[in-house]
């Protein structure tokens, strides 16, 4: 490596190459450390190992397909990213969604965050020796994720949004599912504080590790759970509500302190919150159709139409194939949204055709991952998993 | 200060290198000359635009544009809750632009990623190298130019054999 | 006299020294699970409470390649990766076997482009492929299957030369 600066390791310094596959990267970061005894001198992060091209995949393919492809970028949250991309296609193309797609795609995105927050914390406690609050965690993701089957057919990759809607609604009796599955999330965020929130071993292992300041926030571009445990009050569900999350009454939460404890609070208190707001989705949520009207020429018809008439089908076609489809205007659009990780955004620059002429993510994980060199300096070699635990740094969306 | 009167103060500050501002899907965006970009972006910084929410660029090769690439900085204040898009225009003969790291350290690794998907070099970076792709890549992938499907990138690895108990199963 | 014969009938088994060491083999296997992307994340969910492979005596997961005989490729491989994944394969001592789970790792799935290895087979050798993007839990359990059915074809006469080279 050619940023390695020690040139002859003196007895007691050292390299040390940590990872690209290393179980505690969970997935392909690679690190290069350099060390002093067990302290860390210098610590370069090293990322590029699950490129795949997205941008580029994106000016190929129509915005109805890229949905499909953003699933796989945040594969923890995949609905988030749905729900982004579709909004910012609407945006561009200025259509507005009924209430009830909106509502759903909040109740979507918050189960998300609640999956997305219980497996950071659960790999987070394997990562420094606690095995059981991984295996509650994934118990109950394992019910959320029987919710996202029966909403939309997979488990992982969902592509649940389409640009103007959603594939299908939900199905009938999914309240009463989903506010099954809450009161289980609720027994078993009680369930990991307790057994985390004393625990001695845990509380030396991330009290005080890897420090965030308000200032370093704001200056590395810091968002989401990370921002919020440094003291900084910016929620983008409430600052510039989204999808009608101004309708639902939660909390924002924050801490003071920017450790990796205040990071695991964070994201369990956010849990309760996300709780709360699918509760108050599904009192709330009005009937109504979930696309825009078929005759605006951007949504799919329903699928008993395509299969069972001709007129269904030829208007299928005209909306998927290539040289037809919908069109949106010249132009560009930013959207951000608050993802489990942070702000997630889309740019679209579109030159009028099918395909977006340039598709870019603003990738939480990437952005907020650059601030780890400055945090690991300083600290032992076995606060590296704690550090890269609690930052919840997804491949597929850091690479791209 | 309204985000209309900060940028027509950006724009009577810098009346040469603001090429145009326009609005498109409610976004406000200041299209600069490349080389004026960094005492734009440093003066919307002091009116209050705290956060550097993405850098990103443009392949302009088939959309038509000022200059052949632009660099996107998404802006955004927290104290005003204001977003703002700045395009920096620079011709592909010369691809280079002031760095704003000192601004924004944030700004380190994405300008590196534009430096290794577009080519576009930033001046006073502190380490401006590849990030996504190997270092020894050749091309700048999401040029309009380089195909999608690679050049020969993605084959070119030696092909490992199965050890030797397979290879007698076979004959 | 009639008691040891007895003893004899229940208490010794007779084979080849080939099917013992299949049957051991083909259940401890040790996987080495290479998972980069969205397939990584299922197969965390293979090892969780409700897919559990202990039940297939394949739960000893080891992340260093010296230690296992099955590779599982779970998730799109890069230009970057390539190296890193030929290189633990050639870790890995032999016997080992290798399972190209989800259609990423076995085609490149929906990413054509440049920087993702179109299916690692092209690269090293595969022994079963998972369908599916990602494929469900139960299908990397299938994969397991039929690699215990592999493992048990296994004949130890291939390996006499293994050390000539």
């Amino acid at each position: 490596m050619n940023r390695v600066t020690i040139e002859t390791p003196e007895t007691d310094r050292m390299v040390l190459n940590f990872g690209p596959h290393h179980p505690a990267t969970h997935g392909t970061l690679r690190i290069i450390l350099e060390l002093e005894g067990e302290t860390i001198t210098k610590a370069t992060p090293e990322i590029g190992y699950l490129h795949s091209g997205f941008e580029k995949l994106g000016e190929d393919l129509d915005y109805n397909q890229y949905i499909t492809i953003t699933d796989r970028m945040n594969y923890l949250s995949p609905l988030c990213n749905n729900v982004a991309f579709s909004l910012v296609a609407e945006k561009l193309i200025g259509l507005e969604v009924s209430k009830r797609t909106e509502y759903i795609r909040v109740l979507m995105c918050e189960l998300s965050r609640i999956a997305d927050h219980l497996l950071n914390v659960g790999m987070l406690a394997v990562d420094l020796g606690a095995m059981t609050a991984f295996l509650y965690g994934f118990r109950v993701r394992e019910d959320i994720y029987d919710l996202f089957e029966a909403a939309t057919g997979t488990r992982l990759t969902t592509s649940y949004t389409l640009v103007g809607g959603l594939i299908r609604d939900i199905p009938d009796g999914y309240d009463k599912a989903v506010l099954q599955v809450l009161k289980e999330v609720d027994e078993v965020t009680n369930d990991i504080e307790t057994l985390l929130n004393k625990n001695k071993i845990w509380l030396d292992r991330t009290k005080g590790i890897g420090i965030i300041s308000k200032d370093d926030a704001y200056s590395y571009g810091i968002s989401g759970p990370l921002a919020r445990a440094a003291g900084i009050d910016w929620d983008l569900r409430e600052k510039e509500p989204y999808s009608s999350y101004e309708d639902f009454d939660f909390d924002v939460v924050i801490a003071l302190n920017g450790d990796v404890f205040d990071r695991y609070l964070v994201r369990m208190e956010e849990i309760r919150q996300s709780v709360k707001i699918c509760r108050e989705v599904l009192e709330k949520m009005p009937p109504g159709e979930v696309n825009v009207d078929p005759d605006l020429g951007f949504s799919l018809p329903p699928k008993d139409e395509v299969y069972n008439s001709i007129e269904g089908l030829i208007y299928h076609f005209e909306v998927t194939m290539p040289n037809r489809g919908m069109t949106p205007p010249v132009g560009e659009a930013y959207v951000p949204t608050e993802s489990p990780n942070g702000e997630l955004g889309f740019y679209i620059v579109s030159d009028g055709t099918r395909t977006p002429y340039r598709v870019r993510t603003r990738p939480p994980s990437f952005i907020n991952y650059s601030i780890f060199s400055k945090l690991a300096e300083g600290h032992m070699l076995s606060d590296v998993p704690a550090i890269l635990g609690s930052f919840n740094i997804i491949a597929g969306e850091l690479d791209r | 200060m309204s985000l209309k009167e900060t940028i027509a103060s950006v724009k009577e500050s810098f009346s040469e290198a603001v090429l145009d501002v326009t609005e498109c899907s409610g976004e406000q965006i200041v299209h600069v000359k490349g080389d004026g970009v960094f005492s734009i972006l440093q003066l919307f910084k002091d009116e209050g635009f705290d956060f550097l929410a993405d850098l990103t660029a443009v392949d302009n090769m088939n959309l038509g544009g000022f200059e052949r690439f632009a660099v996107v900085y998404h802006l955004l204040s927290h104290k005003f809750l204001m977003r703002v898009t700045v395009k920096a225009y620079i011709n592909e003969k010369n691809p280079i632009l002031p760095s704003v790291e000192s601004l924004w350290k944030t700004a380190d690794w994405q300008e590196r990623e534009v430096y290794d998907l577009f080519g576009i070099s930033f001046e006073n970076h502190p380490d401006l190298t590849r990030i996504m792709n190997p270092e020894a890549f050749d091309g700048h992938p999401l040029r309009k130019d380089y195909p999608r499907k690679g050049r020969t990138e993605r084959i070119d690895f030696p092909q490992v054999m199965r050890g030797i108990k397979k290879e007698n199963k076979t004959e | 006299m009639s008691s040891s014969q007895d003893d004899i009938k229940s208490n010794i088994l007779t084979t080849t020294i080939e099917s013992a060491v299949n049957w051991g083999r083909k259940n401890s296997l040790w996987p080495m699970p290479f998972g980069t992307a969205c397939c990584g994340i299922e197969f965390m969910a293979v090892l969780a409470a409700r897919t559990d492979i202990a039940r297939f005596g394949a739960e000893a997961i080891r992340f260093s390649p010296r230690q296992s005989d099955l590779l599982i490729v779970a998730g799109r491989i890069s230009l970057k990766m390539m190296p890193v994944l030929i290189r633990i394969y050639e870790q890995m001592p032999e016997p080992k076997w290798v399972v190209s789970m989800g259609a990423c790792a076995s085609t490149g799935g929906v990413f054509d482009t440049y920087s993702v290895i179109q299916g690692v087979d092209q690269f090293i050798p595969v022994d079963v492929y998972v369908p599916g993007c990602p494929p469900r839990p139960e299908g990397v359990v299938e994969s397991l299957l039929k690699i215990q059915e592999l493992v048990d074809t296994d004949k130890l006469s291939d390996y006499e030369l293994s050390n000539s080279k």
